[in-house]
């Protein structure tokens, strides 16, 4: 088989397209490559879709966690503390064991019929629990940015007639959101790689399909050499850890578009965030 | 463990749960948390150890050893912890395996042949005669050493930035008064580093608190291990029968770690009160203030 045909039969293998059985014996350089290469969609599709929607909920448990009423302030506190405090790996088997105990059949809610056997499928469950995870770092992050919002900036808004919701909008949010962008790039490179745990913590892999760690460990396992598959992951996702910089990095520079260039924040990497 | 858990069948209610509770499996599952426990004790020490090694390697004025500091700390930026801890475990044993055949074996045949890793059977670490003990020694051992470097990397990280915050007036003034570079470095340097790299260093506590149940991915009996076993379903055939539990013992394990990092918060927000004390920063800044 050549590399090019190699790429045609396992280049989607992890979304089920393509040769049915992975390979055994004679493991080539290419089919590690393209195996593990079609592994890391599934850890785009994870890390992706739960920051797009852990972005939104983290604005809005940020801002609950700055609200007076501790009726709204009190359980946002707590589910920052719950997920922050705890493994992410318990908490994928917690979610899994929890999600299993839904009735097989579905449930009835006010007459509508609810289907919950795809609940425990990796692709949703796991990615409900990223998203919740990360909503709590980030809201977190986002939390200590409204707070360090400069007293001036909100007064200055204020003798401009700006109040309320305007104030909020206008000033607040882009202020909170550029202050808080640096770590929050942080936050999101340490989700990619939080999602290389999903096939490791309950959550089965379905007629092998995984994500690129779990081809990777699928070689390492059969060749009895962790010297050539583990580096093609981590290379993989030094890869996928530049395309974030850079997009967030982006996104940064239109957030700071405003300032003179000699006092923007620049984005460093920092590992404190892995879970 | 009591005598009236004789028969576990015949007995009901409060009895049966303390009966329950006391089984010999679920004594081993108390002692996982000890195994836990003793990860963290022995592994924060030799990580701070690891981390102050590849920060000072990396502040190096000799090039070489410069960049290999930095390697290290540059190691895990990029790469899921996660890989290290998988790769790092067999890797080793590996690396010892061979290292250990090049000395005891009669023939140095490359072991990595076909689908296999094969040393002579006098290579193998633990020897295959060894008792069961040794092996559960070994792989925790194996567990402690792979934490050490990934987290030593972390700690360098942190430890760089922070020798790198100390004021570079402080450092000169020392010069000066004509301390040379080593003297420089143990009685300026890092007496002040420590303020600095708290913050980041408390962060990291947590971090490695929180990663403890990786201890099961890499094939130690651990507490994810025996939750899983202990709370599966268990039928007539067993002398407990109970259905699935494991979303219960899942439940305990998250109460075990929330109350371990909030517990661990609240220490590290004192020891960064007492270190901030006197200190030309913010923090110290307040203390005075408040003092005053």
């Amino acid at each position: 088989m050549t590399c090019w045909e190699t790429i045609q039969a396992y280049g989607l293998r992890s979304i089920g397209i393509g040769e049915n059985l992975l390979p055994r014996s004679d493991f080539t350089l290419c089919q590690q490559f393209t195996l593990i290469g079609s592994g890391m969609l599934w850890n785009i599709y994870f890390g992706v879709l739960a920051l797009v929607a852990g972005f939104f909920l983290a604005n809005a448990i940020a801002l609950a966690r700055n609200a007076r009423n501790p009726l709204i302030r009190k359980p946002a506190d707590w589910y920052v503390f719950i997920f922050r405090g705890s493994p992410l790996f318990i908490q994928f088997f917690l979610a899994y064991e929890a999600l299993v105990m839904l009735p097989k059949g579905g449930v009835d809610i006010l007459g509508i019929h609810l289907n919950t056997a795809w609940t425990t499928r990796a692709w949703a469950g796991a990615l409900l629990v990223l998203f919740l995870n990360t909503a709590a770092y980030s809201a977190e992050i986002f939390h200590g940015a409204l707070k360090s919002i400069p007293k001036g900036d909100l007064e200055a808004a204020e003798a401009y007639g700006l109040t309320g919701w305007k104030k909020f909008i206008r000033i607040e949010w882009p202020t909170m959101l550029r202050l808080g962008w640096p770590a929050y790039t942080n936050e999101a490179i340490f989700l990619f790689h939080a999602t290389t745990l999903v096939f490791f913590s309950g959550f089965p892999a379905f007629a092998q399909k995984g994500d690129a760690l779990y081809y990777a460990n699928y070689f390492a396992d059969k060749t009895f050499n962790p010297f050539v598959p583990y580096p093609i992951v981590a290379f993989y996702f030094i890869l996928l850890t530049l395309a974030v910089t850079f997009f967030y990095g982006r996104v940064n520079r239109h957030l700071n578009r405003h300032l003179p260039s000699n006092i923007r924040s620049k984005i460093r990497l920092r590992p404190q965030l892995i879970r | 463990m009591f005598e009236a858990c004789a028969d576990p069948k015949a007995i009901e209610g409060l009895t049966w749960a303390a009966c329950y509770l006391t089984s010999a499996k679920h004594v081993d599952f108390y002692w996982s948390f000890l195994t836990v426990l003793l990860l963290l004790a022995i592994t924060a020490p030799a990580a701070l150890g690891m981390g102050f090694l590849g920060a000072t390697a990396a502040r190096s004025h000799v090039a070489p050893v410069s960049w290999l500091g930095k390697v290290y700390i540059w190691m895990v930026r990029g790469v899921p912890d996660i890989i290290f801890f998988l790769f790092f475990v067999i890797a080793l044993d590996q690396v010892i395996e061979y290292s250990k055949s090049l000395a005891v074996c009669a023939d140095h045949a490359w072991p990595w042949q076909g689908l296999e890793f094969r040393v002579c059977p006098e290579a193998k670490v633990p020897l295959s005669k060894s008792s069961p003990f040794w092996h559960q020694a070994y792989g925790f051992m194996l567990a402690v050493v792979t934490f050490a470097i990934v987290f030593g990397a972390f700690v360098a990280n942190v430890i760089f930035g922070a020798m790198n915050a100390v004021p570079r007036a402080q450092l000169e003034t020392a010069e000066a008064y004509g301390m040379s570079r080593r003297q420089v470095f143990r009685r300026i340097l890092i007496p002040q580093m420590w303020v600095y790299a708290l913050p980041g260093l408390g962060n990291l506590w947590m971090i490695l608190i929180k990663a403890t149940p990786l201890l099961f991915l890499l094939g130690l009996k651990d507490i994810v291990y025996y939750a899983r076993e202990l709370g599966g379903s268990k039928t007539q055939a067993y002398e407990y029968p109970h259905g699935d539990w494991r979303l219960w013992y899942f439940l305990g394990l998250m109460v075990f770690y929330l109350t371990f990092t909030r517990v661990s918060e609240i220490g590290i927000s004192k020891l960064t009160r007492k270190l901030s004390h006197g200190q030309a920063t913010a923090g110290g800044e307040a203390l005075r203030r408040a003092g005053a």
